[in-house]
């Protein structure tokens, strides 16, 4: 199959890639960007495993083709460390409440978590429970997730 | 909760664990399974000519290819196993889904371009789906010995007497389902033959000791294989067999190329295998005050094609089929049957789950037929110390299960969490459990474990534990890191390495803090013992004067004046004491015959209590679960978020058991072999579990604590069914309690 070139930008990084035109976006950043942060969980959509964000937002990047991703920003897990590469706050939320067991689905909560609190500041836990719907967890049933974010979301709207 | 959390879990956070596919070697393959379509079939032939014709195909190999084609697991412990599974099918194919042939290529593409060119002849064989249809005489045979076996009976006291003496029998039989374990990182793994001509991989699994397996199906020394246990993204059960191993054992091998192999989402519904499916034939004797004199019970359960862990499987269901509760006489027989359906084995409850959806209704239906309190008659009838089970054999430890159910019980408390609504009913359950930790005693379970002090006195322990998520790694170095006094983030623990580490037999049975942790127990205690007198001599004072911890040792009279351990370190070389130490803990012992039913089975018990309450929609049949509860005497709790998050996942995942989920398989082919088919519970689908532990009385773990990563998915399914029956009126005996079964039962109440 005819290969095309695309270009990413990956928590800030450039990455070029010839990509075939029927390439998931998960694959390309797992093998070509080397971000193995982003996990495959069922190549369906379903799981939200993979999920990175697009240009800002949460796609399940298993049922993005890479090609379509074309000169977008894509933000994965690794993108929420701080500068010095320390834990962001989030990810520091989720390891003081014990929101992470075997962390495979880590990366994709965490993401959803952080856009959604991006948005929506004052979110209660009802409504963080229905924004993390998308996001499998099979280890925590996720109170210990819910947590976390709450968590977060209560010291980032202080803070703010 | 305060730091420093162990390396893992922040690893995790950040996106930089490497899980088992997060490697990569350079000039790597890539691995394919082909997979049978038919589950009942002769192979004909096998025709891989256009599969080798793909470009960049490397390897297409068959049965005939495999030097000993069998995975040889004697799983009952007791030489009782008959049948061997192939790695690959060589004449006939016994599941849809089983494997027939393997490829290696060097992309991915080809591989699976490769695996799907592979033409396989079959010829339709009758098969057999149901396993009590599997039983009888005139069923096709899944195995030339015929489709019966591993088959238990456990008999004790005078059970005719108890029936005939009874003031009211309680009879009703109980299904459960196919399910999935439905961790999130599928089966996968890389392969490489590394220096000294040693087979590595590196793989997601529960059992490092595979290896052993893999060098004989190879034909190679043991010495020969090692596997590395990557942290798993999951586990529950469904790592315990082997799963991706001796496929790339073999295109590895073959090749003499790195392989790579992740099995798809969707084969991994299809032909990984399950839990068993039950049918649970209960009757049971009481006293008009409720008093449990007689259980009769029968169980069935579905095997599947081959043997995997069954016998142990049906073991533990029969031994812990009469819950935790008292009786005069009991029977107990539980029989697998083989069925051309896919393989059943390990998963998280392990037999010991299916029977609390069995034996709690019929304390339910007990209380019913009495006009009592259901809580009341579990009271009457909770099991104490000293009581026999169906074995024979008495409890050993003190039972502390009437107080985690009356802790359950005032914490739902008070008003329900909604109002009624409109076309909507609300209704509440309780259900108790008990569930052992460890493996059957005759197996003479035994982990070993090494620590040392390096020159800086940081701490070292090397453990072939492998680490699913619970946090088994870090439990051992927190254990240890108390003994001598080290802080965590002083120390490193190495784990899941068959050629590095210290066997300590895999992670399951919920056996890794009971039999690793008190490895690591032990072996803290000896390291700091050998170093004691050490110490002694330099701080000038007896050992019992001594004080360990923040990194130093000092008298307790004189803090002032400490050793750091890097000194101590240091010293005790200078006098030829070697800082490290390598022991093994050594499990309770027992025997069973299996000819009798009697022995010992279990070391011992995790007891729990959990209460629900449920709200039903009578237009659609769907069940909302609005509160829960989970309560569990966990003896000695060595980490409370670890020991809450394991409770409130298991609770999840019970309620996925009750509710929702159910593998469908039709006349022995897969119908839900995509993940959005096989319905998991998501944050929607499981409210805030109320996680209680309790420290009661001490178990026979480390410090007197008691298994806990199994116990809480018992009592979920069972709880959901009584609080169902409060709110409709009627009681489910099949699972899952799905919308249309709920439904159908709201319809039959009404007519």
């Amino acid at each position: 199959m005819e290969r095309v070139k695309v270009t990413l930008a990956v928590n800030g990084r450039e990455v070029e890639a010839w990509v075939t035109p029927n390439q998931p976006l998960s694959e390309v950043l797992r093998t070509d960007a080397g971000q193995t942060d982003v996990k495959y969980g069922c190549g369906e959509g379903v799981c939200g495993t993979c999920t990175v964000l697009l240009d800002g937002d949460p796609v399940n990047s298993c049922l993005v083709f890479a090609v379509q991703a074309d000169g977008a920003q894509v933000t994965t897990l690794r993108g929420l460390l701080e500068a010095d590469g320390t834990l962001g706050a989030l990810q520091q939320s989720f390891l003081e409440h014990g929101g992470s067991q075997c962390g495979f689905c880590t990366p994709g909560m965490v993401l959803t978590a952080h856009w959604y609190v991006g948005g929506h500041p004052d979110a209660d836990r009802d409504e963080l429970r229905a924004a993390l719907a998308g996001n499998f967890c099979r280890c925590t049933g996720y109170g210990k997730i819910l947590d976390a974010v709450e968590a977060y979301a209560q010291e980032a709207a202080g803070g703010g | 909760m305060e730091g420093p959390f162990p390396r893992d879990f922040e690893e995790k956070v950040a996106g930089a664990l490497r899980y088992a596919d997060d490697w990569a070697l350079p000039g790597m393959l890539h691995g394919a399974v082909v997979r049978a379509s038919l589950p009942s079939a002769r192979i004909v032939s096998i025709d891989t000519e256009d599969a080798r014709a793909v470009p960049g195909v490397r390897a297409v190999l068959t049965a005939a290819d495999v030097p000993h084609n069998v995975i040889a697991e004697e799983a009952s412990g007791l030489g009782l196993d008959p049948v061997v599974m192939p790695v690959l099918a060589f004449d006939r194919v016994r599941y849809d889904g089983e494997p027939v042939a393997v490829v290696a290529a060097e992309t991915q593409w080809a591989a699976e371009q490769a695996a799907a060119l592979v033409a396989v002849e079959y010829e339709d064989l009758p098969g057999v789906f149901d396993p009590e249809e599997a039983l009888t005489p005139q069923a096709p045979r899944v195995h030339a010995h015929g489709n019966r076996y591993a088959s238990w009976l456990l008999e004790h006291g005078d059970l005719d007497a108890a029936f005939a003496a009874a003031d009211v029998v309680v009879e009703e039989t109980y299904r459960t389902q196919h399910v999935d374990h439905a961790y999130l990182e599928p089966e996968a793994g890389v392969g490489w033959i590394d220096g000294d001509g040693v087979l590595t991989l590196r793989v997601s699994t529960q059992v490092i000791e595979h290896a052993r397996e893999l060098a004989e199906i190879l034909e190679l020394p043991h010495s020969r294989v090692r596997v590395i246990g990557a942290y798993m993204g999951g586990g529950f059960g469904g790592k315990e067999d082997m799963t991706v191993e001796p496929y790339l054992a073999l295109l590895a091998w073959r090749t003499k190329r790195p392989v790579r192999m992740v099995w798809t989402r969707q084969e991994s519904l299809l032909a990984r295998q399950k839990r068993h499916p039950f049918t649970m034939r209960y009757r049971t004797a009481a006293t008009r005050e409720g008093r449990i004199t007689g259980q009769d019970i029968a169980i069935v359960g579905n095997a599947g094609a081959y043997p995997l862990l069954s016998t142990r499987v049906m073991f533990a269901a029969a031994v812990n089929a009469t819950g935790p509760y008292r009786f005069d006489a009991a029977r107990v027989s539980s029989v697998a049957a083989f069925t051309n359906t896919v393989p059943t084995s390990a998963f998280r409850g392990f037999g010991a789950m299916q029977v609390v959806f069995g034996y709690e209704q019929q304390i339910d239906r007990l209380a019913d037929a009495l006009g009592m309190d259901p809580l009341e008659v579990r009271e009457r009838n909770f099991v104490r110390k000293g009581d026999p089970r169906a074995t024979g054999e008495p409890i050993d430890t003190e039972v502390g299960i009437g107080e985690c159910l009356r802790t359950a019980t005032a914490a739902l408390g008070g008003a329900p969490a909604l109002a009624p609504r409109p076309g909507r009913r609300v209704g509440r359950g309780f259900a108790c459990s008990m569930q052992p930790y460890g493996r059957a005693i005759f197996f003479a379970d035994r982990a070993s474990c090494w620590i040392g002090l390096e020159h800086d006195g940081t701490l070292v322990l090397r453990a072939g534990v492998t680490d699913l998520g619970g946090g088994q790694a870090a439990s051992l170095a927190q254990i240890a890191c108390e003994v001598l006094g080290v802080s965590i983030d002083r120390s490193s623990v190495h784990i899941a390495d068959s050629a590095l580490t210290p066997l300590v037999g895999g992670t399951f049975a919920t056996r890794q803090l009971y039999m690793s942790g008190n490895a690591a127990l032990k072996v803290a205690r000896e390291l700091r013992a050998k170093l004691e007198p050490v110490a002694a001599e330099l701080l000038g004072a007896a050992g019992d004067e001594l004080a360990w911890g923040s990194n130093r040792v000092c008298r307790s009279a004189d803090p002032d004046h400490a050793l750091t351990m890097a000194e101590l370190a240091r010293a005790a070389e200078d006098r030829g004491v070697m800082p490290y130490c390598h022991s093994t803990f050594e499990a309770e012992v027992g025997e069973f015959d299996p000819s009798t039913g009697r022995g010992r089975s279990f070391p011992d018990y995790t007891h729990g209590a959990h209460g629900v309450e449920v709200e039903v929609d009578e237009e659609t049949g769907q069940v909302r679960v609005l509160r829960y509860v989970a309560c569990h005497d966990v003896g000695r709790m060595i980490h409370r978020q670890r020991v809450e998050g394991q409770i409130e996942g298991a609770v999840a995942q019970g309620i996925g058991y009750a509710l929702s989920e159910e593998v469908q398989i039709e006349e022995g082919v897969c119908a839900s072999t995509l993940f959005a088919d096989y319905l998991i519970p998501s944050s929607l689908d499981v409210p805030d579990v109320v996680a209680i532990p309790l420290e009661l009385h001490p178990g026979k773990g480390p410090l007197g604590a008691r298994g806990v990563g199994e116990p809480p998915i018992g009592p979920p399914a069972p709880a959901t069914a009584a609080a169902i029956a409060d709110a409709i009126g009627t009681r489910l005996t099949q699972l899952p309690m799905s919308p249309e079964r709920v439904l159908a039962a709201l319809r039959a109440a009404r007519a």
